[in-house]
């Protein structure tokens, strides 16, 4: 028997930045219709790789053919000329016009709207991913967002089709309408780059996995065949320490949240509407839900830089909505936004000045004003110790630190200073899995040791790794929580929403 | 090929060096400048740099040194605190003028006054100008979000209409035959700000200024405050996230550097100026926003770039008068030097490398 020739062959390419190796001979090949997984931690190589492939960097050495012929591409419309196409993670798409334009902005020279409208029409019935061409961008949900990307790469007929971390932002449900579609795509030849981490959808998805650590290739396996644990510890390279959680007793409610409705502060926001939430000591309330649904105005609203009506924030029985950060801090509630540098931390200051931020209060940094440096810097290395972050001192600016590295000192700064309630945002995004295991035990270690956790993430298996309870954001309603023990993934998914009322696929499967 | 590279940390050598850098820069391109209008150039830049400190009539110039250099100084301390927060007062020019005429305003009041409270009645009228002017576009920002740097600037204009009808009437000199402009306060001893030690130039204002350096150097690195300041510049939102109130910080800052304008403006009308004319300001409320950048925001780096601005303006009229140089050549030497310093800048976040070029 022989193997019909491969789509895409790369051979021993390299990429080097200053400092870091980011692809270093990675050789593979991708067969015509399949759906090949490209499978590695943050940081592994796996975006600069299908950069390469893109045309938006060129490699340092190594070749790449595509159909027998020399793969060079210079630019992206080089790559899509061969016939390849990709869907990046975050949309680049107008909210205030409609699929239509939005599609066209995109084409090198694009039909008449209503020629093009009707094309749009055509390939999202063939695919299975019903789509009003008229409607507005800014309508629309995620998961239909993501629609107007696929369509717009179906236009130009791929021969490759590149899906960075697709389902990031799709519930459960949007996540196997998208696999139909895909399944589809590669029954009718079209290769399927898929890149992810998520372990559970390679194996569900995908034929043969590349698996990149440190930018080389480390293994290539058929994903069916190896069991998702075993998948992990080739990606990170090491045998992967599972949080181990304490039987714990829960405590008195320390936080409510009591039917808080809230415009948003930003004309992009969330409205928060009717929230009620109420944690107890002991516990960690883990709450999902697709990105923007209001975990940022949720989080902003429980660490006070969003005023409240007084009542509806409570801490310990006491009324706070009416309080700044420092005022609650001081009372034991503190928190740590998604965002590290930016938000949480001041990318160009110093790992001390960082500890100042969110310490003066509690660790009484100051007097009457006048800043104890000393102390502080005490403080700085203390979290830096005791959080492994690795770093060579206390004086190097944030941003020089890693993602992972400096989100255990974010976290390590809000939990050495023993609060009542801890609430964070996205604790694990970005963040290797090393790193992510680390921070993951010590929320636990804090609720055993009497704490209540608010966690808000978007990554549903840290949720039910470490949650007693969960609950879900969609459109800024918070749904009641439920005990995260025995929920199965189908009642998560319509907690978050369901499919938003995407029509499923129709696949003639 | 050769790129930029983003320093992880900002270099501390390059922050002290890049400053000297760019006065060698300056130096050499004025140089040439000089050259192509057929001046000597080495003796251009003696005269500019080294005759007034050092030269044949430097007991005249010296004096003229701190003098300049003490307003700057002042105004330019009370800008950086805003500078540093991302809040921008461009009409310290104007805060500037409106110290000058109220505290200058009290003291003429009390003429002919031989009071001893009479001159710090005058510096607390006199700062307290300045931060009530400033307050205008602190207090609209505040209420209709508008923005402080146009609505500082055109109070400039303002203020600069009130001075002129002050000077022709509400303060002009009654006994001073109908001519335009103020009593003169050299001839009131009780409200004029002379020098403190006789022929160095020092008088309350560059003691001030002094003060203010001190004061800043403090805040800045020892206060909680100071602290607030300068992670809103950097990161507004961790900012909000660490408990600042941006309300009270755009108060503050204008406040500040509108007080510390006024009470520049005091000090001068009271002192080298000595009476209100229609145009006894200088411009020394703009030029401070230079020295407020030379000196990198830095108490310290203000106080060096203040006296090297002085410098440069003694030095420059000494070129004009000894060596026939056209006072635009001046000004273009002094552009120089903002933008070789605007330019070098870069050095303290981000190292050349010669290296191939990356297409990312």
């Amino acid at each position: 028997m022989t193997k019909p020739a491969p789509l895409l062959t790369i051979e021993g390419l390299t990429k080097a930045y200053p400092g870091v190796v980011a692809n270093n001979h990675v050789s593979f090949e991708i067969e015509p219709g399949e759906v090949h997984a490209l499978l590695g931690e943050n940081g592994a190589g796996k975006s600069t790789l299908v950069k390469m492939i893109y045309g938006l960097v060129r490699p340092d050495a190594g070749q790449m053919t595509l159909k027998g012929q020399p793969f060079e591409p210079h630019e992206p419309r080089a790559a899509r000329a061969a016939g390849v196409a990709m869907v990046f993670q975050h949309f680049s798409l107008f909210e205030a016009l409609n699929v239509a334009e939005n599609i066209a902005l995109g084409m090198e020279n694009a039909p008449p709207q209503r020629e093009l409208s009707a094309r749009i029409t055509e390939v999202s019935e063939t695919y299975g991913l019903p789509l009003d061409p008229e409607r507005l961008v800014g309508d629309l949900s995620a998961g239909e967002r993501q629609r107007v990307e696929i369509i717009r790469c179906l236009l130009q007929d791929p021969k490759l089709l590149i899906m960075d971390e697709p389902t990031s932002v799709l519930t459960p449900q949007e996540v196997e309408i998208l696999f139909q579609t895909l399944r589809k795509l590669s029954a009718e030849g079209t290769s399927i780059l898929y890149i992810s981490h998520k372990l559970e959808e390679i194996r569900a998805l995908c034929e043969t996995a590349t698996i990149l650590r440190l930018g080389k290739v480390v293994a290539t396996c058929d994903p069916r065949d190896v069991s998702a644990r075993s998948l992990a510890e080739m990606m990170v390279g090491q045998t992967l320490h599972q949080p181990s959680r304490a039987r714990r007793e829960l405590g008195p409610v320390r936080m409510q949240i009591k039917d808080l409705t809230l415009a948003p502060a930003t004309p992009f926001g969330t409205r928060l509407k009717g929230v009620n939430l109420s944690v107890q000591a002991g516990e960690i309330l883990g709450i999902g839900g697709v990105a923007g649904n209001g975990q940022d105005e949720l989080l902003s609203v429980l660490s006070g830089e969003v005023h409240a009506p007084k009542d509806a924030v409570l801490l310990n029985g006491n009324a706070i909505g009416n309080l700044g950060p420092n005022a609650r801090r001081a009372l034991g509630l503190l928190a740590a936004p998604e965002e590290r540098l930016g938000h949480a931390a001041a990318p160009d200051m110093s790992l001390t000045e960082n500890a100042l931020l969110t310490g003066w209060v509690r660790q009484g940094l100051s007097r009457r004003g006048f800043l104890n440096w000393g102390k502080t810097r005490a403080f700085a290395e203390k979290v830096i110790a005791e959080f492994d972050v690795r770093t060579p001192g206390p004086n190097n600016a944030a941003r020089s630190l890693s993602g992972g590295n400096l989100q255990k000192f974010v976290i390590g700064r809000e939990i050495l200073q023993a609060p009542d309630v801890l609430v964070v945002n996205q604790p694990t995004w970005g963040v290797d899995a090393s790193a992510a295991a680390a921070i993951r035990q010590a929320l636990l270690d804090l609720a055993a040791s009497g704490a209540a956790v608010i966690c808000i993430s978007q990554d549903l298996d840290e949720l039910m790794e470490i949650s007693d309870n969960f609950a879900a954001l969609n459109g800024g309603n918070l749904t009641p929580p439920r005990p995260a023990k025995g929920l199965s993934v189908d009642e998560i998914g319509l907690m978050m929403g369901g499919a938003h009322d995407m029509e499923v696929a129709h696949v003639d499967a | 090929m050769i790129r930029l590279e983003k320093r992880p940390s900002p270099s501390r050598l390059w922050t002290m060096l890049t400053p000297v850098l760019a006065v060698v820069l300056t130096m050499i391109a004025g140089g040439l400048m000089f050259a192509i209008l057929g001046k000597p150039p080495l003796e251009a830049i003696r005269t500019i740099f080294w005759d007034p400190l050092f030269g044949e009539f430097a007991y005249y110039f010296r004096p003229q040194l701190l003098v300049k250099a003490g307003p700057l100084i002042l105004i330019a301390i009370g800008l950086s605190l805003g500078f540093r927060a991302g809040i921008w007062n461009i009409g310290a020019e104007g805060q500037y003028i409106i110290g000058a005429l109220v505290g200058g305003g009290v003291g003429l009041a009390m003429y002919p006054s031989d009071s001893p409270y009479l001159f710090p009645l005058m510096v607390i009228a006199g700062g307290l100008g300045g931060f009530v002017w400033a307050m205008i576009p602190a207090v609209l920002r505040l209420a209709f979000r508008t923005n402080e740097i146009l609505v500082s600037l055109l109070l400039v204009y303002v203020a600069e209409n009130l001075m002129a009808s002050m000077a022709l009437g509400l303060l002009r000199n009654p006994d001073g035959a109908g001519f335009p402009g103020s009593r003169n306060f050299k001839d009131y001893p009780a409200a004029f700000n002379d020098e403190l030690i006789s022929g160095v130039g020092m008088h309350w204002g560059v003691l001030a200024a002094f003060i203010a350096v001190i004061f800043a150097y403090i805040l800045l690195q020892r206060h909680m405050l100071g602290f607030q300041i300068k992670l809103t510049g950097q990161s507004p939102r961790a900012a909000v996230f660490g408990g600042v109130s941006p309300s009270r910080l755009i108060i503050f800052c204008l406040g500040t550097s509108g007080m510390l304008a006024g009470l520049a403006g005091l000090f001068e009308v009271t002192g080298p100026a000595g009476q209100i004319t229609t145009d006894f300001n200088q411009g020394y409320g703009f030029t401070a926003i230079i020295v407020a950048f030379l000196g990198r925001l830095h108490p310290v780096g203000i106080l060096l770039a203040g006296l090297l601005m002085a410098l440069t303006y003694i030095g420059g009229d000494a070129a004009q008068l000894n060596l026939g140089l056209p006072s635009s050549a001046i000004q273009a030497f002094q552009g120089m030097l903002l933008f070789f310093l605007l330019g070098v800048d870069i050095l303290s976040n981000f190292r050349i490398r010669f290296r191939k070029r990356e297409v990312v």
